[in-house]
C-alpha cells in the first residue's frame, strides 16, 4: 500500500462524495457567473440600469404580464416602477454578495489565524489581554453598530481614497464584517495552537534556534490548516447571509447597484402581488448558502481523522 | 470556588468599563450633531448654543464620559440653568431630547415586546431543537436521522429575514390563516397576542432549532462512545441511570452554555425578525434610533444590550464551574 497525503485522501474522500461533488460544480458555476455575468451580460443585451417603460404599466408602474412581467425579453420578469431587468440585477448583484462574502471571509481569517497563534502562544498577559479584547467584541450588538457606524465610517473610507458610493460602501461592508467576526476564529486557532506548541517537532526548532516568527509561521501554521479549511468553507455562506441581512436593513450597496438582501426589502411592497420577488432571489440566495453549507460538512466529514473509510 | 468567583466578577466589571469607554467614544465620533437635532428646521445658531449648553456637549468628551458614567450610579440632572431641568434618577443611562423622554424609560417600554418574543422562540427552539437532535442520534444512519439533519441545514441556512416574508407570504396573505401582527400584550388580549407572536417565534426559533438540533445530535454521539458510559453500562447500572446520572450531566453542559448566551443576545432586540413583523421592541427602537441619529438612545440600547451578553456570560462560566469541577482550577 503506498502511503498517502492528508490532502490526498481528503480529495479521495471528497470525490466519492456525490452530493459534495454536486455542491462545488453549483459553487463553481456561481462564481464563475459572478466573475464572468457581469463581463458577457452586456453582450447578450442584458443591462441591470436600463430603464424599460414598454415593460411595465402607464399606471401604478407594475409589470405589465404574469410572474413579474416574464417574457422573452425579460427571462425573470422586471422591477417594479422602473421595468429594470430582474435576471441582470441578480448577476450584478451576485458578484457584490460575493465579493463582499468572500473578502470578509479572507480577511477574517487572515485577522483570526494570526491574533489566534500570538495569543496561543505567548502565554501569560499577551494571551490574557487579547482574550479580554476578544470578549468585548463578543458582546457588542454587531447589527446595531454597524448600522449606527455606516454613514460615518463610509464617509472616513472615502476619505482613505477608495471611490466615493458604492465601493467605499462596500469597503465598509467588508471592513465591519470582518471586525465583529475574527474572534470566533481566533479562539479556534488559539485553541489548536495550545496543544501543539507542546509537541516536539516544536520543541526541536526551539533547540536549533529557530526564529519565533519562523515556529509561528514556518512550524505551527501549517498544521492548522484542517480546521481552517472548514471553518473558511462555513464562514462563506454565514458572511453571504450576514451580508444579506445587512442590505435586507438598508446598509450596503443603494441603487442603482442591488444585492439579495435589498432585493428582498423591495420584495415586501410588491409581493402580495408579485410573489416573484420575493421567490426568486430569495431560492438562488438559498441554494448558493445550502451549497456552502453541505460542502464545509462533506469537508468536516472528510478531514475527520476518526473516519475509516 | 470562591477565589474562581472573584476572579471572574472583577473581569466582568473590567469588561463593563471598557465596553463603556469603547461605546461611549465609539458613537461620539458620530458628526451628527444632537444639539441641531433639538429644533425644527427655523433654528438659529444662537438657539443651537443653547442647546448645546443644556446637553452639555460643550464640555471636553472625556469629562462628558464622566458624567454619563456618574450619571448611571448617582443619576444626574439636564439643562440645569433652565426654568424646566431634567431629574433623571439613577441608573440614568441618558436622555433623549429627541423624543423628550428617558432613555431607560424608552427601553424599558420596548423592553416587554422583545422579552416576550424572546422567551417564546427559546421555549419553541429548546424543545424542537433538543427532541429532534435526540432522536436523529438515536437513530443514527436511518433514514429519519438524516431527514432531520436535512432538515437542520436547510434551517440554519436560509436567511432568517426570508423564512419570515416566506411565514407571511403563506400563512398572512396566501392561506389568511393568521391576521396581520398587531402588537398587545398577553394579558389584555391573549389570543390577539399569540396570533401576532406566532410566526416571529417560529421565525426565530427556526434557525437556533436547526443550531440545537446538530449540537444536540454529535453531543449525545460523542458521551454515548466515552468510556465512561460504557463502564457505566458494564458494572450493570441500569440504562436511566447511566442516562440520567452519567451522560446528561457531561452532555448537557456545552448545550446550556449556548442557550444561556443565545437567550441574552435575543433580549438584546431581534433587529431583522422585529424589523419584518413591524414589532414595537428593542430592535425597532434600536433602528428608530440609527435611522434618526438619536445618540443618547443608540448609546443607552448599545450598551444595556452588550452589559447583557457579559452578564450573561458570567453566569454561564459560573454555572459551568458548578457542573464541571475542572474548570475551577483552569
Amino acid at each position: 500500500m503506498v502511503g498517502r497525503s492528508l490532502r490526498q485522501i481528503v480529495w479521495a474522500r471528497l470525490r466519492r462524495d456525490k452530493l459534495a461533488m454536486f455542491c462545488l460544480v453549483v459553487l463553481v458555476i456561481y462564481y464563475m457567473i459572478g466573475i464572468f455575468g457581469p463581463v458577457i451580460g452586456p453582450s447578450l443585451g442584458l443591462d441591470p440600469y436600463a430603464f424599460d417603460r414598454a415593460a411595465i404599466s402607464d399606471r401604478g408602474g407594475g409589470p405589465i404580464g404574469d410572474f413579474g412581467g416574464i417574457s422573452a425579453k425579460h427571462p425573470l420578469g422586471v422591477e417594479w416602477g422602473t421595468g429594470r431587468d430582474i435576471l441582470s440585477q441578480l448577476l450584478w448583484g451576485l458578484r457584490i454578495s460575493l465579493v463582499v462574502a468572500t473578502s470578509a471571509t479572507l480577511l477574517t481569517v487572515t485577522v483570526g489565524v494570526i491574533v489566534g497563534i500570538i495569543a496561543g502562544y505567548a502565554r501569560g498577559w499577551a494571551d490574557m489581554v487579547i482574550g479580554r479584547i476578544m470578549d468585548l467584541v463578543l458582546a457588542f450588538p454587531f447589527l446595531l453598530i454597524i448600522l449606527a457606524l455606516s454613514n460615518v465610517m463610509t464617509d472616513r473610507i472615502t476619505d482613505l481614497g477608495v471611490p466615493p458610493g458604492n465601493p467605499s460602501r462596500i469597503a465598509y461592508l467588508i471592513i465591519v464584517i470582518s471586525s465583529f467576526g475574527w474572534p470566533y476564529l481566533a479562539r479556534i486557532v488559539r485553541g489548536q495552537v495550545i496543544s501543539l506548541r507542546e509537541r516536539e517537532f516544536v520543541a526541536a526548532a526551539i533547540a536549533m534556534g529557530s526564529s519565533r516568527r519562523r515556529i509561528l509561521f514556518t512550524e505551527i501554521l501549517p498544521n492548522l490548516w484542517a480546521p481552517l479549511l472548514v471553518y473558511t468553507t462555513l464562514l462563506l455562506p454565514a458572511y453571504v447571509g450576514t451580508e444579506a441581512a445587512l442590505s435586507f436593513l438598508g446598509v450596503g450597496v443603494i441603487p442603482p447597484d442591488t444585492t439579495f438582501g435589498a432585493m428582498l426589502a423591495n420584495s415586501v411592497s410588491y409581493f402580495r402581488v408579485v410573489p416573484t420577488y420575493l421567490f426568486i432571489p430569495g431560492t438562488i440566495l438559498a441554494i448558493l448558502v445550502v451549497s456552502f453549507n453541505l460542502l464545509g460538512d462533506a469537508l468536516r466529514d472528510a478531514l475527520d481523522p476518526r473516519a475509516t473509510h | 470556588m470562591a477565589g474562581y468567583v472573584v476572579r471572574r466578577v472583577l473581569g466582568m466589571v473590567l469588561l463593563l468599563f471598557l465596553l463603556t469607554l469603547t461605546v461611549f467614544f465609539l458613537f461620539n465620533m458620530m458628526p451628527a450633531d444632537p444639539a441641531r437635532l433639538t429644533c425644527g428646521k427655523a433654528c438659529s445658531p444662537a438657539v443651537i448654543e443653547a442647546n448645546r449648553h443644556h446637553l452639555e456637549l460643550d464640555i471636553p468628551p472625556i469629562e462628558q464620559y464622566q458624567r454619563f458614567v456618574s450619571g448611571i450610579f448617582f443619576g444626574r440632572t439636564f439643562s440645569k440653568d433652565t426654568p424646566r431641568p431634567i431629574e433623571c434618577e439613577a441608573p440614568c443611562l441618558g436622555y433623549s431630547f429627541l423624543r423628550n423622554t428617558e432613555v431607560l424609560t424608552l427601553i424599558a417600554r420596548a423592553a416587554p415586546v422583545t422579552f416576550w418574543l424572546a422567551i417564546g422562540g427559546f421555549l419553541t427552539w429548546m424543545v424542537v431543537g433538543l427532541t429532534l437532535g435526540i432522536v436523529s442520534a438515536l437513530k443514527r444512519g436511518r433514514w429519519i436521522d438524516r431527514t432531520i439533519m436535512g432538515i437542520a441545514l436547510i434551517g440554519y441556512s436560509l436567511p432568517s429575514f426570508f423564512i419570515g416574508l416566506v411565514l407571511i407570504f403563506f400563512v398572512i396573505l396566501d392561506w389568511n390563516l393568521l391576521p396581520f401582527p398587531q402588537w398587545t400584550t398577553p394579558d389584555k388580549d391573549l389570543g390577539r397576542f399569540v396570533q401576532t407572536m406566532l410566526l416571529p417565534w417560529i421565525t426565530i426559533a427556526t434557525l437556533y432549532a436547526a443550531f440545537y438540533m446538530r449540537l444536540t445530535r454529535n453531543q449525545v454521539l460523542e458521551i454515548f462512545g466515552e468510556d465512561y458510559i460504557r463502564t457505566a453500562r458494564a458494572k450493570g447500572l441500569p440504562e436511566r441511570i447511566v442516562v440520567v446520572k452519567h451522560a446528561l450531566r457531561a452532555g448537557l453542559t456545552p448545550i446550556v452554555t449556548a442557550a444561556g448566551l443565545d437567550l441574552a443576545g435575543l433580549l438584546g432586540g431581534a433587529i431583522i425578525t422585529e424589523n419584518i413583523f413591524s414589532l414595537p421592541g428593542l430592535g425597532s427602537l434600536a433602528i428608530g434610533s440609527v435611522l434618526a441619529s438619536d445618540l443618547p438612545l443608540i448609546t443607552g440600547i448599545t450598551l444595556l444590550t452588550a452589559a447583557l451578553i457579559i452578564f450573561a456570560n458570567l453566569i454561564v462560566d459560573l454555572l459551568y464551574a458548578v457542573i464541571d469541577p475542572r474548570v475551577r482550577v483552569g
